[in-house]
């Protein structure tokens, strides 16, 4: 019926004109497609890193050897740290509980003379337990620090350090083992997530609430044809925002683009089917902006958040929350969009990825018109 | 050739679950058959909630009746060929910010024509509209009736031998509300049959046909002519006083006997009851309108109580000879456009004062300087003695303000509407709730109070607006065309209201499009291009009109406008 209609193309093209001519006088749509992805991809970039680098460290050293000294030197060149040297445990406490130190390494006496017997000597570091994570990256570089400097040392005296067992982690991809590496990807994904739902969200609620879906909905053009024609301008917004992130991950975070544009564009591609459909859905049930970009903000950014394994691993999740993984889009985005920028096409990765997602905008689409009835009473 | 009926009705029903779990269903329609055939015009009028737009959608094929058959061009609307019916939806389906063209050329285009291939249909368009020179103003800044043009040409762009119209004349001046019903007919094609839903009976008496419509059902059906001999021999005129016009007429209508009265020209009008006119007065029979049948058709029997919203209003007796409200050369400039130019007048307790004038000539800029929302570029405006621009938030409370566009909140109930209004303005506890059931009961809006306010009908919204404004008795009153959109019943309902609340004391502020409503007004001023262009007691105005010993208000406001027209473009 559609197909032999003429004027069917035509009404398509005309909805499509309209919304690039409401997009174009709504100074917001600008915010939304290109202020909003600049600003999550400075705030994600820099304000979210797993990384320590240049923790302040107190340090006391009670030996005052040598040996002590050198390590101290040692730390105070090692760039995960920035020590702050002080005469007593009592002293730095202060800087302890009130934050300005992640932790403090006490130098024991008698470090130096046991360093020269080559017996065993503990380290004490006293970190801050409530910020676990800080916590134990620290821990991981000081014992890295030391134990390269311990090594050296010997190397230095002449006398071979006995070689029981070496480990050389060899980090493959991300070799500064740079964790905004792994996470301008996600980021790039959430932000994403965020602007494809809110875009479509308001879309068909503006209609109900202005009753101008009323008019529409009295002329012949087709529903399938009246919510794809809404579709395509946002479609192309979305992929305009993903091009800044892209351009931002690459020119501003210096990650390396090791894929194809054309991966990237299918992925894309493919994700934005399944966020518009999801913000077009609920722009339809809701029928009210104001619900709607509630809604749109609940059920797009949050799940893309907290169940994407951008920030937490979905492995160390429970069961059924793992399971709640799966019906949340962005979780097939990310490891493609990881994968385009730090390894190159991996077509078998990609390719079960944006079936799925593709699935998901078939899905959101065949719901949506659904929604939209003919009857608007 | 007996030709085939464009539209045939068989017993539709169609009813609406409750709005709260447990309310009652509404019945929206009951029972309605009906036959349309090309060419013809059919006006559907009713009271507010009467199911004019519910049949109208289930003509558009928006609404699916529950009952009956419906058949459009011989087929079942289920099958409806929408490029058949131009439909214009209440409120018009405009897109604000896009402009005139923007949106004729999307509903061209959505209904098949093409502008590039069509340039004489878009000519004509654009010439019958009047909007050629407004091709590329965004809709929401045209003027209402402007906006009513376009909304109308976008319905029937295709010339559709179906056009259904939904209250295409709501909140439009006399003169332009005929030049829409001139467009109506221009721009439909050669056998295009007219659905019209109105409110004004003056409108709907221009149809071939009528059909009146009330809780659902067909209460009448046939020529308009037919409609107004209901109140044949029921219907008398009397001299008006030039004294207690407004006294006189709010004695009638609280009389058991009468119906409904009016003011029209110099006489009072009365329906009655009865063939017997009411006592008093030197009373003749006169010639009924269709109005006057409609009122007389829905009469339920009751006499009209005294206003129950006005009893709460405290008389108000001290300093009477004190303006109330006063405007000074009040001006407003947007740019190189002048909104409003040196517009004064005062008005006192007590007083009804009525703005008049075309869509679009300042009336409404000027309210809203007094009001203290649009800062005047020039003059001073003051309300209760203040300024309110620059007065204290308290101040306003002074003020009640019906604004002409439904301005409560569209997602919550009609009583909490109310509760929030009352709430802003300092009403608590036991007071506050006295004043919302006052005001539910006086207005009729107890069915309603569960209702989301965005979804009601017209007229019912336009009672939930008036209720909202006067619920803190404010001793100074603002209505901007309160009855657009209301049934004539209403209507007279509103002005019992209006009338006695001025009659507290409280000075009332009106603009209004129906000249028999402004009869109410002790004094108008009328408003063109901006500019007054005249001032003074209702007689005053008439005596612009010269050669007619008993013209109406309405002839007075068309030679006017017609006669400032006239001298500008000698000028220039």
């Amino acid at each position: 019926m559609i197909a032999r209609d003429p004027f069917a193309r035509r009404r398509a093209a005309a909805i499509r004109a309209k919304e690039w001519a409401q997009v174009w006088l709504d100074p917001s749509t600008f915010g939304l497609v290109v202020l909003m992805p600049l600003i999550l991809m400075i705030l994600f970039g820099n304000a979210v890193s797993l990384d320590v680098r240049h923790s302040r460290l107190g340090v006391v050293d009670r030996d005052h050897s040598q040996a002590s000294r050198e390590l101290v030197g040692i730390l105070r060149n090692n760039e995960s740290f920035a020590v702050v040297e002080g005469p007593s445990l009592g002293a730095l406490e202060r800087g302890l509980v009130d934050g300005t130190l992640r932790g403090v390494a006490v130098i024991p006496e008698g470090f130096g003379e046991s360093l020269l017997r080559e017996q065993t000597q503990d380290l004490q570091l006293i970190t801050d337990g409530a910020q676990v994570n800080t916590a134990t990256f620290l821990t991981g570089h000081l014992r890295d620090a030391v134990r390269a400097w311990v090594a050296a040392r010997a190397g230095e005296g002449g006398v071979a350090a006995p070689a029981v067992l070496e480990v050389v982690a060899r980090y493959t991809y991300n070799p500064g083992l740079q964790s905004r590496f792994m996470l301008v990807p996600g980021a790039i994904g959430i932000v994403m997530a965020m602007i494809g739902s809110l875009l479509t969200a308001l879309i068909m609620a503006r209609e109900y609430e202005r009753g101008t879906m009323e008019g529409l909905l009295s002329t012949p053009i087709a529903i399938p044809s009246l919510v794809l024609s809404k579709l395509l301008p946002y479609y192309v917004l979305g992929l305009a925002s993903t091009g800044i992130c892209v351009a931002v991950a690459v020119l501003g975070y210096g990650l390396p683009f090791r894929g194809s544009l054309l991966a990237l564009f299918l992925i894309a591609s493919a994700f934005l089917a399944a966020v518009l459909g999801q913000g077009l859905l609920i722009s339809a049930g809701t029928k009210n902006q104001f619900v709607s970009t509630q809604f749109a903000l609940l059920s797009g950014f949050l799940p893309s958040l907290l169940l994407s394994g951008f920030l937490f691993e979905i492995d160390s999740m429970p069961r059924a929350i793992q399971w709640l993984t799966y019906i949340v889009p962005a979780r097939y985005l990310i490891p493609p969009l990881q994968s385009v920028f730090l390894v190159g096409d991996v077509w078998s990765l990609f390719l079960p990825n944006i079936v799925v997602l593709l699935g998901f905008g078939a899905f959101f689409f065949l719901r949506v018109t659904r929604a939209i009835k003919r009857t608007i009473a | 050739m007996a030709e085939e009926p464009l539209l045939r009705l068989v017993d539709v029903a169609k009813r609406f679950k409750g709005a709260r779990r447990g309310a009652p269903p509404v019945q929206a329609l009951d029972g309605i058959s009906l036959t349309l055939d090309p060419g013809r015009s059919l006006g559907l009028v009713g009271p507010d909630a009467g199911g004019k737009t519910t049949l109208m959608r289930i003509l558009a094929g928006l609404v699916e009746a529950d009952r009956g058959s419906v058949e459009v061009m011989g087929r079942p609307v289920a099958e409806l060929d929408r490029n058949q019916v131009g439909y214009m939806p209440q409120g018009g389906a405009l897109y604000g910010e896009l402009t005139v063209r923007q949106n004729l050329e999307l509903y061209a285009r959505l209904r098949g024509v093409e502008p590039e291939d069509n340039p004489d249909r878009m000519a004509t368009l654009y010439r019958a509209t009047g909007l050629a020179d407004f091709r590329d103003r965004p809709a929401n800044r045209l003027s209402g009736g402007m906006r009513q043009k376009l909304a109308l040409a976008c319905a029937v762009v295709a010339a559709p031998p179906l056009m259904l119209l939904d209250e295409p004349s709501v909140g439009v001046d006399p003169v332009s509300r005929r030049e829409i019903w001139d467009l109506a007919q221009e721009l439909a094609g050669p056998h295009s049959a007219i659905v019209w839903t109105t409110s004004i009976l003056d409108d709907a008496s221009r149809c071939d046909d009528l059909i009146l419509l009330h809780q659902g059902r067909i209460l009448y059906e046939g020529a308009p002519s037919g409609l107004a001999k209901v109140a044949a021999d029921r219907t008398f005129a009397a001299p008006l006083p030039s004294e207690g016009r407004r006294e006189a007429l709010q004695d009638l209508l609280e009389r058991a006997e009468v119906v409904s009265a009016s003011m029209s020209g110099r006489s009072l009008r009365a329906i009655c009851r009865s063939a017997s006119p009411p006592p008093g007065r030197t009373w003749l029979p006169a010639e009924p309108n269709a109005e006057d049948g409609f009122s007389a058709l829905l009469d339920d029997g009751r006499p009209l109580p005294p206003s129950v919203l006005a009893e709460a209003f405290p008389p108000r007796t001290a300093d009477r000879d004190r303006p109330a409200i006063a405007a000074l050369q009040l001006t407003k400039r947007y740019g190189a456009f002048t909104a409003a130019q040196d517009i004064t007048f005062t008005v006192f307790p007590g007083e009804i004062f009525g703005l008049l004038g075309p869509n679009g000539a300042g009336k409404s800029t000027t309210f809203r300087m007094l009001c203290g929302l649009v800062t005047p570029s020039g003059g001073l405006g003051t309300v209760a003695g203040r300024e309110l621009t620059r007065a204290a938030v308290g101040a306003r409370a002074a003020l009640g303000y019906m604004p002409q566009k439904f301005s409560l909140y569209g997602d919550l109930s009609v009583i909490a509407n109310l509760r929030f209004v009352a709430g802003t303005y300092g009403l608590k506890g036991a007071g506050a709730r006295a004043a919302v059931d006052r005001v539910v009961a006086a207005l009729d809006l107890e069915p309603f109070t569960a209702h989301m306010a965005g979804l009601l009908p017209l007229g019912i919204k336009q009672r939930l607006a008036l209720g909202a404004a006067v619920l803190h008795t404010p001793p100074v009153l603002f209505l901007d065309e309160p009855t657009s959109g209301v049934d004539p019943l209403v209507r007279r309902e509103f002005w019992h209201h209006i009338n006695a609340i001025a009659a507290r004391g409280t000075a009332v502020l009106v603009t209004t499009h129906f000249m028999d409503e402004a009869e109410n007004c002790d004094r108008l001023l009328l408003i063109n291009r901006s500019q007054a262009i005249a001032s003074g007691t209702p007689d005053d105005l008439k005596r612009a009109v010269l050669g007619n010993p008993d013209p109406t208000l309405e002839q007075a406001f068309v030679t006017l406008i017609e006669a400032q027209a006239r001298s500008e473009s000698a000028a220039a």
